[in-house]
């Protein structure tokens, strides 16, 4: 991994990996909304060893701006070795039942803008011939609860056109990664009551998506215990988990 | 939420905030001064033993941990507050670079170790923390970001250095960093038969880079204040490796009545009568010398649910036999012990108007906390008081504004300081409406 492209580079989870790489010393550019963010990051990731850090603005909402961003990118970096997508939003489940105009909103975000950068990066690195893509969905996306099963579709979706992605680009000699953190204690979960076993911080999840990427991995459980939960969760049988109040 | 600090006592109700960016902070300090009257203060990685980070809103610096630059030939580094010093350890140390001042554990974050002004093994030498601060930015109450340094607004700087957040919320700091060429340290060890010889080699031993000693607190009679001194050297020679994650987890709270006077008796002297090398040089890693207790994971727990006091207390000195007898043999005698007693003579005191650290002897003793100690602390805050001693406010969790005031002569010039900045409206902690600050 030499030159890194990351997506939603102000997330929590972004900024954790791009430190890692930072260690590495990659080339990172970093796109996000947020200029005044990105500008503190160029100075944290030149610190801690990156070998040069470029950025610039992209509201990936913006679909419109998707393509001329990624080819400034792609120009700048020359080869892209990863491309790491790590915006999204967590959407009030009430809201989203009550509104939902709102709901589509999130969906936006979380779905529509990242099938859309999939669907531009898709040609992009198929040309290279070599590269990851790795995108940042969800545990949640594993199977629907009623406690959150907006913000489970909307993650959910993207992990099933990953896989379509997967297959696709596999005779081209791109990879694509699904990654989906658990509980994770950031900005996005601000609003969430936390405490227990089960949560964990950008730090530790950063360590298992960098080293599930280095080795290859299709989908990624950040932190690896995740993947034995779902795998119990999954499994439970619909007549018992329809009444479970997960 | 409800909120404690490292030595689980006092607990409180807070609101936490978690800014992301200096704006948030400034928006988050203006809407504070319009809605609520009650206390806030910047609290980093909650490190600090008592109250002096509990507040009604607590402004966690946990995402300000960003670095800023660094200058390789000054060997300077610019940082947001929120850095912990072990993720500076962490990138430092393979490329050569120590901190220049280290306190017992690498998890408290740069502002933290500012207004704290913390000190380590090297005082007698090199200063505290504060000492290396080349510049640093303070939020003050009116939402002005100010930059202050031992020669630009020096009252502030030196008010804010040891201030314990009550000036304002320091934002980034300059430090300066110490070049080592290996990551090992030549330790070598003593043993002292009472007080009188550990301070014997304290003496003999004052051009040691790093010195500290362990104390049996429960030894009485001609074995009073035997203990095991530990002095240490950078070695010139080895690799640059980084500190170790790993660590043991504590996940629950140990039930309390494990650590009675018998068990702690025991340990003081299996501890003590460990064989060592006296004199003879060894090599060991920066973590077991400077971080022993980081290796493992919430070790306060040890004290049980209800949590533990830690009385650090300095003494000058001239006064420091009698008053260490005096403290020791009270604290036997009332059938209190201390797992882990440190003992460290200091170097010169500093400018900072609250900073702890003046020539004289220091002891850190842990009390597990139970109703009956806060009679034999009073007993000891007695002992100090009558010695010309004080008590470290990092550590304090329940002296008396009268014992405060006693040992802190700057305090009326902070009290002014506060005012004339409007810290005193909106900077608040626990501790500091208890010193009446």
């Amino acid at each position: 991994m030499q030159n890194i492209l990351i997506i939603g580079a102000n997330s929590a989870i972004a900024k954790a990996c791009a430190r890692h790489y930072a260690a590495a010393a990659c080339h990172l550019y970093l796109l996000g909304r947020d200029k005044r963010k990105l500008e503190i990051q160029e100075g944290d990731l030149s610190v801690r060893g990156a070998k040069k850090v470029d950025l610039a603005v992209l509201d990936s909402d913006s679909l419109d701006e998707q393509q001329s961003a990624l080819e400034q990118a792609k120009k700048t970096l020359g080869v892209i070795d990863l491309v790491l997508i790590c915006h999204g939003v967590l959407p009030d489940q009430q809201r989203c039942e009550n509104d939902f105009s709102y709901a589509l909103q999130q969906f936006h975000t979380n779905t529509t803008s990242t099938l859309s950068l999939l669907n531009l990066l898709a040609p992009m690195m198929s040309e290279q011939g070599k590269g990851t893509i790795a995108v940042i969905t969800s545990v949640a996306g594993d199977r629907g609860r009623q406690s959150n099963y907006y913000y489970g579709a909307s993650k959910g979706a993207v992990s099933i056109f990953i896989q379509g992605l997967r297959g696709k680009l596999f005779s081209k000699g791109i990879s694509v990664i699904d990654i989906k953190p658990g509980f994770v204690d950031t900005p996005m979960t601000n609003e969430i009551e936390k405490g227990g076993p089960l949560w964990s911080t950008p730090e530790r999840v950063a360590q298992s998506i960098t080293k599930g990427i280095d080795k290859g991995k299709p989908c990624i459980y950040a932190p690896g215990y995740w993947r034995y939960i779902l795998l119990v969760v999954r499994l439970v049988p619909e007549f018992i988990f329809k009444r479970l109040k997960l | 939420m409800q909120v404690h600090s490292w030595g689980r006592f006092p607990k409180t109700d807070s609101k936490i905030v978690r800014p992301q960016s200096l704006a948030q902070v400034q928006e988050l300090l203006a809407a504070h001064q319009q809605l609520e009257p009650s206390g806030l203060i910047a609290r980093g990685c909650g490190r600090s033993y008592g109250d002096s980070a509990l507040a009604s809103t607590l402004v966690c610096t946990g995402l300000l941990d960003h670095f800023i630059s660094f200058d390789e030939d000054k060997a300077e580094v610019k940082c947001a507050a929120g850095v912990s010093l072990s993720s500076l350890l962490e990138h430092f140390v393979p490329r050569g670079f120590f901190l220049p001042v280290v306190p017992g554990t690498r998890f408290v974050s740069l502002g933290g170790a500012i207004a704290s002004d913390v000190h380590g093994k090297n005082h007698h030498i090199d200063g505290s923390f504060g000492a290396h601060v080349k510049e640093l930015s303070l939020l003050l109450a009116n939402g002005e970001l100010i930059s202050c340094s031992p020669t630009h607004n020096a009252d502030l700087f030196h008010a804010t250095c040891g201030g314990m957040g009550l000036t304002g919320i320091i934002v980034d700091a300059t430090i300066s960093l110490k070049p080592i060429s290996s990551s090992c340290i030549e330790q070598r060890s003593f043993k002292a038969q009472n007080l009188s010889e550990i301070f014997a080699l304290f003496d003999e031993y004052k051009d040691a880079s790093y010195s500290v000693a362990w104390l049996d607190c429960l030894a009485k009679n001609e074995h009073l204040g035997r203990s095991i001194l530990y002095i240490g050297e950078h070695a010139e020679r080895g690799a640059l490796d980084a500190i170790k994650r790993s660590k043991l987890p504590i996940p629950i709270d140990a039930p309390s009545f494990m650590l009675n006077r018998y068990t702690m008796g025991a340990f003081n002297k299996l501890y003590f009568h460990k064989p060592i090398k006296e004199g003879s040089k060894q090599i060991i890693g920066l973590q077991p010398f400077f971080f022993p207790l980081d290796s493992i994971e919430s070790w306060n727990r040890l004290y049980g649910k209800n949590g533990f006091v830690q009385y650090q207390f300095l003494v000058p000195t001239d006064a420091a036999k009698d008053a260490i007898e005096k403290v020791l043999n009270t604290t036997r005698n009332a059938g209190k012990g201390s797992f882990l007693s440190v003992l460290k003579k200091f170097g010169p005191a500093n400018k900072n108007w609250l900073s702890f650290p003046k020539p004289g002897y220091t002891i850190a003793l842990d009390f597990k906390w139970e109703p009956s100690l806060e009679a034999v602390l009073r007993e000891l805050d007695a002992i100090i008081i009558d010695h010309g001693g004080r008590l470290y406010l990092t550590k304090d969790a329940r002296m008396s504004e009268q014992m405060f005031k006693a040992g802190y002569e700057n305090w009326n010039k902070f009290v002014q300081l506060r005012q004339e900045t409007g810290a005193d409206k909106v900077f608040n902690s626990l501790q500091s409406r208890r010193l009446g600050l």
